[in-house]
């Protein structure tokens, strides 16, 4: 197997996805599988080819770097689980 | 006259055009239909009572007469596109009670042009999976059986409810998405005709992103013509999306007349995929004798990369979905889960809110874009994408469109594959490659398995080129005189 369950968990932390323990074996099975699966592209020579970037030949479009949108804070803070005078609601972070 | 529930698209804005039937007594029929199609699992929020506003609404605009190209004309939308007012899940726990104050570009284009919207169609969470069993609201039933028994099948996915309301009659047209395949296999599966346009010719402006370089929203329709139509209204520049490309939609059901003749068809070997069904490479080679007898020339090419489509899609992906869906952090949207701190909140709240799928692709793609990995697979899996769109270049330097099946097998029953991620991909194996070269794809049907399931063919074309994927695809659809009913008819009666 590609990858063990310490790597899956870590993966997670850092994904910020809590995973049951019960579920770690499982996952990591099929995790393996498809890395193991996806590493056939090994066998492709991509010496001097450049990784793909845009995928409609276009140049970006530029724009004025003006203020076109805004006053709609209730808007934005709307589907929030927690508000307060116009703030979203986290956990305490400083101590 | 017939049931308007049985009517083309194109077909009923001719009749309300000719003052035939109302827009409100079509809308009335389809609520109906929606109501009972809901076996189906089809939708995962009705909206009959906005619905029947916009229909009075359209003719009343038509009585005045200045009416509008789709006015009145009632489709399903996919949980993907944003609707202002209007509940939008992705088909996810995560998004429970998300109201989207806003309104999609792709949606508020259909909307000026007069559409009715019947509601939300069902989706694989995120638009990750090809069964549409990935919902948080539960699987979508195809209206098809087989007649060998009465399982029931699913629909294909990720537009399985887009693609089933439309093969059941409980709606005219839908819209989907397409990310690697997303529109066509549904499609294919349901008996429907499913566009994906040119990436950057419809906006994803307010659609929930999964993979931002292979999204693309398409129609998904009874016939090619009506794809044609939805797709005109659908697509154009939109200043909000940064790849949106900057042309106007032209006029797709005027610019797709005209006959193949003299048109050279690709038919890549490499497309004979281990595992495909017999029956399928028999109706391909029926498509490429029809589009033969139609004039086309038939001509055999190479696409050598294929065979690495799949495994680079299912890198390249996970990776934008994990960049895009780490916005769901019980901060800004919907649900939130409580933990001891911050970072508690978010693993707790994205632990319990993304389903199976979704928090697999999560994982992979983490991976494939953490420290020390990001070059061995992500940069590695976007060289290999750079081949597929070579390959692609090179091959029609010498053809106007390419022919293939658009899935490997016919529609299969509920549980069959969902246990094994990998052999639930391979579903996509005939889709994935244009999606990683952003290029137009259709599929349409072509006629039944011998077990009476509906088959598709798919239709490649060049960049920006949907005209001559729907000139051929029209002529497919004519040679194939496909007209076969599913099983379960939500709409006529009364």
């Amino acid at each position: 197997m590609s990858l063990d369950k310490a790597t899956v968990a870590r993966i997670a932390a850092l994904a910020r996805l809590r995973i049951a323990e019960t579920e770690l074996d499982a996952l990591t099975g099929d995790l393996s599988k498809i890395v193991d699966w996806v590493e056939r592209l090994d066998e492709v020579d991509t010496e001097n080819v450049a990784p793909m970037t845009s995928v409609a030949k276009m140049a970006l479009p530029r724009r004025a770097d003006a203020v076109t949108d805004g006053g709609i804070r209730d808007k934005v803070l709307a589907n929030a689980p927690l508000t307060e005078d116009g703030y979203f609601v986290v956990p305490k972070v400083i101590e | 006259m017939s049931d308007p529930t049985d009517l083309t698209l194109a077909e009923a804005r001719d009749s309300l055009a000719a003052g035939a039937l109302s827009a409100a007594e079509l809308t009335e029929a389809h609520i109906r239909a929606v109501e009972r199609a809901r076996p189906l699992n089809a939708f995962i929020t009705e909206t009959p009572d906005l619905a029947l506003d916009q229909a009075r609404a359209a003719d009343a605009r038509r009585a005045k007469g200045d009416g509008r190209a789709l006015d009145g004309l009632p489709i399903a939308i996919k949980d993907l596109f944003c609707t202002e007012g209007v509940a939008t899940t992705a088909a996810s726990h995560i998004l429970n009670g998300f109201v989207p104050p806003y309104e999609s570009t792709v949606t508020a284009n259909l909307l000026g042009a007069g559409a009715v919207t019947l509601g939300k169609a069902n989706l694989d969470e995120f638009a990750m999976g090809s069964s549409n069993e990935t919902s948080y609201y539960g699987p979508v039933e195809n209206p098809w059986r087989r007649k060998s028994d009465n399982r029931a099948l699913v629909p294909g996915g990720s537009s399985g409810g887009s693609a089933a309301a439309v093969a059941a009659r409980a709606a005219l047209a839908a819209i989907g998405t397409d990310t690697g395949g997303s529109i066509r296999q549904p499609a294919a599966f349901c008996g429907i005709v499913g566009l994906k346009p040119t990436y950057g010719r419809c906006s994803r402006w307010g659609i929930v992103a999964f993979a931002s370089s292979l999204d693309q929203a398409g129609p998904m329709t009874r016939t090619v013509r009506d794809a044609a139509l939805l797709l005109t209204h659908m697509a154009g520049h939109d200043p909000k999306d940064s790849t949106s490309a900057p042309m106007a939609a032209p006029d797709f059901e005027a610019e797709m007349a005209g006959s193949v003749r003299g048109l050279r068809i690709g038919i890549p070997k490499e497309y004979r995929v281990d595992g495909m069904d017999g029956e399928i490479s028999a109706l391909w080679e029926k498509g490429a004798a029809w589009l033969r007898a139609a004039g086309a020339e038939i001509v055999e090419i190479k696409l050598p990369h294929t065979d690495y489509a799949l495994p680079a899609y299912y890198i390249i992906a996970p990776a934008e979905a994990s960049a895009n869906l780490a916005r769901y952090d019980g901060v800004r949207y919907a649900l939130r889960e409580q933990g001891e701190d911050l970072a508690a909140m978010y693993a707790n709240t994205r632990g319990s809110g993304f389903g199976a799928e979704v928090r697999r692709r999560i994982l992979i793609g983490t991976y494939v874009l953490s420290a020390g990995y990001y070059d061995a697979y992500y940069l590695k899996a976007q060289r290999v994408r750079s081949l597929i769109a070579r390959d692609f270049e090179t091959a029609f330097e010498t053809v106007d469109a390419i022919l293939t099946p658009t899935a490997p097998s016919a529609a299969f029953a509920a549980g069959e594959k969902s246990d094994d991620p990998i052999a639930m991909y391979l579903n996509d194996v005939l889709t994935v490659p244009a999606s990683l070269a952003g290029l137009p794809g259709i599929s349409v049907p072509g006629g039944l398995s011998a077990d009476g399931l509906p088959l598709g063919l798919q239709v490649l074309g060049k960049p920006f080129d949907e005209a001559t994927v729907l000139r051929v695809a029209g002529a497919l659809e004519e040679a194939a005189g496909f007209d076969a009913r599913p099983a379960f008819v939500a709409g006529g009666g009364a």
